[in-house]
C-alpha cells in the first residue's frame, strides 16, 4: 500500500501513453505546426504528417487512407456513423437496427434519434452477450437505413459476429456500422474481411491520448456531413486538423497491431486471473470464457457492492471498475450485465478488469490477494452474507 | 476524490461494525435490488433511556458503509429521544459532506436507527409512534 507500484487494469477504460507516441507527437508542437491546408513548405509539412498517420491508421484496419476520416473520440465517430447515415437515408428507411448492450455512445444517439421520429429496434443478447440472431434477422427489414453492432463489448469484452451480422444488413440494403473501439488493439481487425461499411475507432484505448479517434466510412457510402467547414477530410468534418494527436494516433495504431501476437499471453494471463478469482465462494464470471477479448474479465461477487470493493481495491493500489449502479451517477446498473441475465444484486457486486500487454504474472497475483482481502473485509459487515 | 476524507475515514475504518447477539432492538432497512442494506443493534439502559450500546452490518457502497458508521457515533451514548431526533442532513454534515446521488444513504441510515428503536419499542410493550422519514425514491426510478 506504501511503496508498493500501484497495478493498472482499467485498460478498457483509458490507457496511458506511450513514449513512442509522446515521442513522435512532440515535435508537431515545437518545429511542425504549420496548417496543414496552408500551401506553404511549413503546412506541406503537416500535411505530410496527416497523411501519413491516414495511411497507418488505414493499414491497420485494412482500409484504404481515402477511407480514414480523423474525429476527436469514439463517441463523435459513433455518432457521425449513426446520425450521418440515419439522416442521409431517412426519407426513405426509417429504421435503425442496433443491441441492448451498446455503449451509450451509440445508444444515447439513437435515443436522440427516436425524439427525431426514427425508429430503432434494440436486439437482444445471449447469456455470452452474443446478439441473438434470430431477433436481428427478423429486426432488419427493407426500411432499415443502418445495423449498428459493437465489434466488442467494452464490459465483459463479448466479441460479436460482424461479418454474418455484416451480411444480414446488406441483404436487406441496409450500412452496416462497427463500433471498434475495444476491438482495435486486443483482436484483428479488417474491414474487408468484416464486410462493413463503417467503423468508429479510439486512440485513447491504443495508447495514444485522449482526443482523437476515427471513423472509416467505406467508399462509395455517403453520410451526412459532421462539421461544414474549410473543407477538411474532404468536407466532411471541417476544422483544422488536429496534428499532434493525429500523428500519435497513426504511431498508436502502428505500434498496437505490431504488438497483436502478444495478447495471447495477455489471455493467459487473463485466465489465470479468472481462475484466482473464481476459487473465492459466491464468485461467477459474467459472459463467455473464450469468447472474449484477451484483457477483459467480469466477475461478480454475490453479497458485496462494487462500489465498496472497488475503493477498498484503490487503497490496495489496483485500478479496475464495476457495473455497479452506486458508482454511477445515474444510480443505474450496468445495462450490460442485467442483458445477459446477471439480477441485479450481482450487477452491483460486479468487477471489470482489463488488462494489457504491461501487465505481469505478478499483478495478476497481487490483484487475486486484494480481491480475495478486500470481499472478506466487505462480507463480513454484510447484513445478508449467509452466516457459515 | 468522490468523496470527503471523514467519509472516507468512515468506510476505511468503520466503527461498531458486527452484529450485537444480546441486543435489546434491531432494525434492518433497505433491499439489495437498491444496492443498500443497512442492519442496526442498540443495547439500551431500561432505568435511563440511553443507548448504551450501538453497532451496525451494512451492505452497500462507500457512503453507504460511512453513514451507518457515523449514525452509530452519533448515538452511542444518547437518549432514545435524541436517537430519534437524529436527522439524515445531521449524519451528512458529521460526515463533512456526500455526493448529492449518495444523499439517499444517510436516510437509510436515519432510517436503521428509528426501525431498530421501534423494534425495542416493540419487545418491551411500549406503544409509541415512531415518524419514519419519506422513502427514498431513488429505486423507483429505475
Amino acid at each position: 500500500m506504501e511503496n508498493r507500484k500501484r497495478i493498472y487494469a482499467d485498460n478498457a477504460a483509458t490507457t496511458p501513453v506511450s513514449k513512442e507516441v509522446i515521442d513522435a507527437m512532440e515535435p508537431c508542437f515545437r518545429e511542425l505546426w504549420g496548417n496543414p491546408s496552408s500551401l506553404h513548405t511549413d503546412g506541406q509539412r503537416a500535411r505530410e504528417l496527416v497523411e501519413a498517420a491516414r495511411a497507418k491508421v488505414a493499414a491497420a484496419i485494412g482500409a484504404e487512407p481515402s477511407e480514414i476520416y480523423f474525429t476527436s473520440c469514439g463517441s463523435e465517430s459513433d455518432n457521425w456513423a449513426i446520425k450521418g447515415a440515419a439522416h442521409m437515408l431517412g426519407g426513405k428507411r426509417k429504421r435503425i437496427v442496433t443491441s441492448k448492450i451498446e455503449h451509450h455512445a451509440v445508444l444515447h444517439t439513437c435515443a436522440a434519434l427516436e425524439k427525431e421520429g426514427f425508429e430503432v429496434v434494440y436486439v437482444g443478447v445471449d447469456e455470452r452477450g452474443v446478439i441473438r440472431m434470430d431477433e436481428l434477422r427478423a429486426a432488419v427489414d427493407e426500411n432499415t437505413s443502418l445495423v449498428a453492432i459493437m465489434m466488442a463489448n467494452n464490459e465483459i469484452g463479448t466479441v460479436e459476429p460482424i461479418r454474418e451480422i455484416a451480411e444480414i444488413a446488406h441483404e436487406k440494403g441496409a450500412l452496416m456500422f462497427t463500433d471498434a473501439v475495444q476491438a482495435v488493439g486486443n483482436i484483428p481487425v479488417n474491414v474487408k474481411e468484416l464486410g462493413v461499411d463503417m467503423l468508429a475507432l479510439s486512440g485513447h484505448k491504443i495508447h495514444a491520448p485522449k482526443g482523437i479517434g476515427a471513423l472509416y466510412i467505406r467508399r462509395g457510402v455517403r453520410v451526412r456531413n459532421l462539421i461544414d467547414g474549410g473543407g477538411q477530410e474532404k468536407g466532411k468534418r471541417g476544422g483544422t486538423e488536429n496534428v499532434p494527436y493525429i500523428v500519435g494516433l497513426g504511431v498508436a495504431i502502428e505500434a498496437a497491431v505490431a504488438r497483436l501476437p502478444e495478447m495471447e499471453r495477455v489471455r493467459v494471463l487473463r485466465n489465470k486471473l479468472i481462475d484466482g478469482l473464481l476459487t473465492l465462494p459466491y464468485s461467477r464470471l459474467n459472459g463467455d470464457r473464450e469468447l472474449r477479448l484477451p484483457g477483459n474479465a467480469n466477475l461478480s461477487f454475490s453479497y458485496v457492492e462494487g462500489e465498496g470493493l472497488l475503493l477498498l481495491l484503490d487503497m490496495a493500489g489496483v485500478s479496475a471498475s464495476t457495473g455497479s449502479a452506486c458508482s454511477s451517477n445515474s444510480l443505474e446498473a450496468s445495462h450490460v450485465l442485467l442483458s445477459i441475465g446477471v439480477d441485479i444484486e450481482d450487477a452491483h457486486g460486479s468487477l471489470r478488469f482489463s488488462l494489457s500487454h504491461e501487465n505481469t504474472e505478478e499483478d495478476v497475483d497481487a490483484i487475486v490477494k486484494a480481491v480475495r482481502e478486500s470481499v472478506e473485509r466487505l462480507r463480513a459487515m454484510s447484513p445478508i452474507y449467509p452466516a457459515k | 476524490m468522490l468523496y470527503s476524507e471523514k467519509v472516507m475515514d468512515h468506510f476505511s475504518h468503520p466503527r461498531n461494525v458486527g452484529e450485537m447477539p444480546d441486543a435489546d432492538g434491531v432494525g434492518m432497512v433497505g433491499n439489495a435490488k437498491c444496492g443498500d442494506i443497512m442492519q442496526m443493534f442498540i443495547k439500551v439502559d431500561k432505568e435511563t433511556g440511553i443507548i448504551t450500546d450501538v453497532s451496525f452490518k451494512t451492505f452497500g457502497c462507500g457512503a453507504a458503509i460511512a453513514t451507518s458508521s457515523m449514525a452509530t457515533e452519533l448515538v452511542k451514548g444518547k437518549s432514545i429521544d435524541e436517537a430519534l431526533a437524529l436527522t439524515n442532513s445531521a449524519v451528512v454534515e458529521a460526515l463533512e459532506g456526500l455526493p448529492p446521488v449518495k444523499i439517499h444513504c444517510s436516510v437509510l441510515a436515519e432510517e436503521a436507527i428509528k426501525a431498530a428503536v421501534a423494534d425495542y419499542y416493540k419487545k418491551n410493550g411500549i406503544d409509541k409512534e415512531i415518524p419514519m422519514p419519506e422513502d427514498c425514491h431513488e429505486c423507483e426510478l429505475h
